[in-house]
């Protein structure tokens, strides 16, 4: 007689209902924390506004007067996000390569020496420091120093992201295999001439697509910038938000989207280039 | 460049404390000009030795000379300076990928080159009949402009060797030249390899698992077996005895036959990897 001893109930079963309950019970208090309430969106006295504010959006204003208005101000919006951009890359370049552990020559022959590996610390730590105030605060204090206007954006911009880029930097070039640069620290060569000849042919690619990547971000904080008074198409946007004038910020809105889109592009093109 | 070992004992910094160290007290010297063979079965210390000649490992005890020399009394800047006139080609040729051969093979130049002219060689070669003619000596510079990462194994490996010729140091260290090359490809490396040395002028050191290639080659023979040296003759003395005694444990790793020896092969590994 054959018995069937296969358990009729999938074992795996209990451990999904307590992983199911444990999230809701870490997850529920942060909830309530950040109050959200989502029904309240669809409340009588919030959902007419709302929709009245939404319906707004179209048709978006597309009078040639408020257009120019917005190009300039997006063209403005882009050249503040490079000009940060080139700010933090100048910063960030030195003090990645500054930060890279696989070009220590000390590190050829075994562990790092004291005083290099303490070094290299303290670089990451500035790293962390500087990326770790959020552009708006930069911003806030720029505005204070330079006033109003796009250069506090740009010098907000190049010290958060110079934080980044100098941190991801490295990374990438500690990921890459080490033994190229090896080779040539070991042969005599210099540290820059190993990250040129060693580093930099197997990494340009990563290295070129989180640029772009970060230069779009760079265009949406620093339409976030504006908000605070630094310039550009986010100052527009507040000063239409505030009217409640919803074809105005569907226009700069659409722009957005295409900015986003040819940075996408601009990154899609460079990495076929580079593979 | 003259080299002497002194009771030389060195471990890779990665291996466990406790582990037996890879060279154990080795003495070994050599002449300006000397062409030497290291053989011995996997995990002997030939690569840990070429490491400890090219100072890319510091001997835990004993003295390493180079040219009377000692290398690590120097501070770090001179001693890097000083590796400029030593070469150590790795086993896995060190090529990254996206770098065109011309780029790999000039890299030997760039202990002699400042940073911007190192720059501008990255944006026109200038010294393309310099490493055309280096390539041409492993009979591979139809590849000149290739990407490195396009090349077979075998045809990496020569690029590897094509840098060592380039680079016109005093001490050429190679390990395992010929483990990715085919038969006829590995005895013209071999040959080219010791030309370049004695027209350069310079002492060679090469890690073989091909014994017939070594007795063949070089004329100084060194047999290696756990870090220590079994024997150190000229190529004509190297008996079928001593190649036997030398793979005793790894009879399987004496790779071609040697003069004399009868040994029953089951296969012969066309690749040893695995070596320390």
């Amino acid at each position: 007689m054959h018995v069937n001893t296969a358990p009729r109930r999938d074992p795996a079963w209990t451990g999904r209902v307590f992983a199911l309950l444990a999230t809701l019970v870490v997850v529920w208090p942060m909830l309530v924390l950040t109050e959200f309430k989502p029904w309240t969106l669809f409340s009588p006295e919030s959902l007419p506004p709302t929709l009245h504010f939404l319906g707004d959006f179209f048709p978006p204003k597309l009078e040639p007067d408020f257009l120019r208005l917005v190009l300039f101000e997006t063209w403005r919006t882009v050249a503040m996000a490079t000009a940060g951009m080139t700010l933090a890359l100048f910063l960030a370049i030195p003090m990645a390569l500054l930060a890279s552990r696989t070009l220590s020559i000390s590190a050829l022959t075994g562990r790092m020496a004291l005083a290099p590996a303490v070094f290299r610390q303290g670089v990451r730590w500035l790293l962390m420091l500087l990326r770790s105030v959020p552009e708006l605060i930069w911003a806030l204090i720029f505005v204070r120093v330079v006033g109003l206007g796009p250069t506090s954006g740009v010098l907000a911009i190049a010290l958060t992201y110079a934080g980044m880029l100098g941190k991801v930097y490295a990374e990438i070039l500690e990921s890459g295999d080490a033994l190229p640069t090896q080779a040539l620290l070991r042969n005599g060569a210099g540290r820059l001439q190993a990250f040129f000849y060693g580093q930099l042919p197997q990494s340009s690619s990563e290295l070129t697509s989180y640029t772009v990547y970060r230069w779009e971000c760079a265009i949406r904080s620093s339409a976030v910038l504006g908000f605070v008074g630094a310039g550009g198409l986010g100052q527009q946007m507040d000063a239409s938000m505030k009217m409640f004038n919803g074809s105005e910020v569907a226009t700069m809105l659409l722009m957005f989207m295409g900015l986003v889109w040819l940075a996408d592009q601009v990154s899609r093109l460079l990495r076929e280039a580079l593979a | 460049m003259k080299v002497t070992l002194t009771g030389c004992s060195a471990q890779h910094p990665a291996a466990l404390a406790a582990a037996a160290p890879a060279l154990k007290r080795l003495d070994l010297s050599l002449t300006q000009g000397e062409q030497v063979a290291i053989i011995g079965p996997s995990g002997a210390g030939k690569t840990t030795l070429l490491q400890v000649m090219a100072c890319a490992l510091k001997p835990m005890q004993g003295k390493l000379l180079l040219n009377q020399r000692d290398p690590w009394a120097l501070r770090t800047p001179a001693l890097q300076r000083f590796r400029g006139q030593l070469f150590l080609a790795p086993q896995v040729p060190p090529l990254p990928p996206r770098q065109r051969v011309i780029t790999a093979v000039l890299a030997g130049l760039l202990p002699g080159m400042g940073l911007w002219a190192s720059l501008s060689n990255l944006l026109y070669p200038r010294q393309i009949e310099l490493a055309e003619a280096a390539l041409a000596r492993f009979d591979l510079a139809d590849k000149l402009f290739d990407r490195v990462d396009r090349l077979s194994g075998g045809e990496r490996q020569r690029v590897g060797l094509a840098r060592l010729v380039v680079a016109k140091a005093q001490l050429l260290l190679v390990d395992e030249p010929l483990s990715a090359l085919d038969p006829e490809r590995a005895r013209q490396a071999c040959e080219s390899l010791t030309a370049v040395a004695r027209e350069q002028q310079a002492t060679l050191v090469a890690t073989l698992h091909h014994v017939e290639m070594a007795l063949a080659h070089f004329g100084r023979i060194v047999g290696l077996r756990d870090g220590e040296v079994v024997f150190d003759l000229p190529a004509t003395q190297v008996t079928s005895a001593r190649l036997t005694d030398l793979y005793a444990r790894h009879l399987d790793e004496l790779t071609g036959k040697a003069p004399g020896v009868d040994l029953t092969l089951a296969h012969t590994p066309a690749v040893t990897m695995a070596c320390l």
